[in-house]
């Protein structure tokens, strides 16, 4: 694999991770992450959403007029959320049901349109590809380490296995909206000291 | 009395910032200042009454007689992208001042997660057209009050000697989860 594209893939990873580094996405984020499991979910789902469309997009990108083209990416990713809500229907009714509205609000996520307009658009099919499995698993990392403290905080579990004795009162904020916040402001202030910011 | 209820609950209760998480990002990114995130509330409850009347309108005369409910996601942003546009030019024409005021916002509304994470849950709870309207616009309320409140304190974080390592996005998040917490007091009143 040539230099360009290992570099394409592993950007999204860690660099210029969508979540904690380019804070894209936030709704999603902060919504689903209140266990591990649901992170993990909502993070493959973004990620099927986001490789679909940059293959479909880079594949089309010299036949859309640039007038229309944000319409025309919106309604290629808003096709591929609707194929991801069936199956998903179909498949893993649970998930579904636990990831609620937030499915067919993939179609509004910055990330995918971000990467659509900066990447898919200007480059190959085969480095789109690359781009959004990076970008896809930077993201499901963010959700996953974000649901992984909350529930382990709110819940004292990690993917619905217990770490503390029956009778410790786990930080129940946590799993509710305001921790949501409290963990990922303290997760990006780590970040921000790793990078070597301020 | 339900509508009341419907308001009330909409604006405080299920705050669609703080308890709901939907418009983060211009929750996070346009409340630097009061003014600004004013000017903001104000265009996206403008264009979030009138996407959920035109959305609500076309899934009940269109969408689910003819049996296509699956197209619900693909249609409504289709809509609701259009309508942010047509929104745009009119507003341009017929009142250059409110343009002014709300004009550098509206692009940024398409992308925003409220507007169609409303319609779509107007859809979701059955609502009648009229408990609808009213259920948008206290989603809309809430947005605006939660960004002013948010903008107000931002405007005197400014001025206070924060710990380098909580400086920018990290104590700005931790201030949104005070405010949440606060928001939680509402609960008892739930609906």
């Amino acid at each position: 694999m040539s230099n360009t594209s290992l570099n394409n893939l592993t950007r999204g990873i860690v660099k210029e991770n969508p979540v904690l580094v380019m804070l894209l996405g936030m709704c999603p984020t902060l919504g689903v992450t209140t266990s591990a499991i649901n992170g993990l979910g909502m993070g493959l789902a973004t990620m099927f959403v986001l490789m679909m469309s940059n293959i479909a997009i880079s594949c089309v990108k010299k036949v859309i007029p640039n007038i229309v083209r944000i319409p025309s990416f919106i309604v290629i990713i808003a096709s591929f959320v609707t194929v991801l809500e069936m199956l998903m229907q179909a498949y893993t009714p649970g998930l579904y049901a636990a990831l609620g509205i937030y499915i067919p609000l993939i179609v509004v996520n910055c990330i995918i349109l971000g990467r659509a307009e900066a990447f898919a658009s200007k480059n190959t099919v085969f480095q789109s590809l690359l781009d959004a499995i990076g970008m896809g698993i930077g993201f499901t990392l963010a959700l996953v380490l974000l649901g992984g403290i909350r529930e382990l905080l709110g819940n004292g579990s990690i993917f619905g296995f217990s770490f503390v004795s029956e009778n410790a009162t786990p930080l129940l904020i946590f799993i509710m909206p305001p921790g949501a916040f409290l963990a990922l402001g303290g997760i990006i202030a780590v970040v921000n000291k790793l990078r070597g910011v301020n | 009395m339900t509508y009341l209820m419907i308001f009330i609950t909409g604006i405080f209760v299920n705050n669609i910032i703080l308890s709901q998480f939907l418009g983060i990002c211009p929750f996070l990114g346009v409340s630097k200042k009061i003014s600004t995130a004013f000017g903001m509330g104000m265009a996206v409850t403008f264009v979030m009454t009138l996407a959920t009347i035109v959305t609500y309108l076309l899934y009940y005369t269109f969408l689910r007689p003819y049996g296509l409910e699956f197209m619900t996601t693909v249609a409504f942003i289709l809509v609701i992208a259009s309508l942010v546009q047509m929104v745009e030019i009119i507003l341009k024409k017929s009142s250059p001042a409110l343009y002014r005021a709300l004009g550098i916002f509206l692009p940024l509304i398409t992308t925003n997660c409220a507007v169609l994470g409303i319609a779509i849950l107007t859809i979701q709870k059955n609502f009648t057209l009229i408990a609808g309207i009213c259920y948008c616009l206290a989603a809309a309320l809430g947005f605006t009050l939660a960004i002013i409140v948010f903008a107000g304190i931002r405007e005197r974080l400014e001025h206070t000697d924060i710990p380098p390592l909580m400086r920018g996005t990290p104590i700005v998040l931790i201030t949104a989860a005070l405010l949440s917490m606060a928001f939680m007091g509402f609960a008892g009143i739930s609906y």
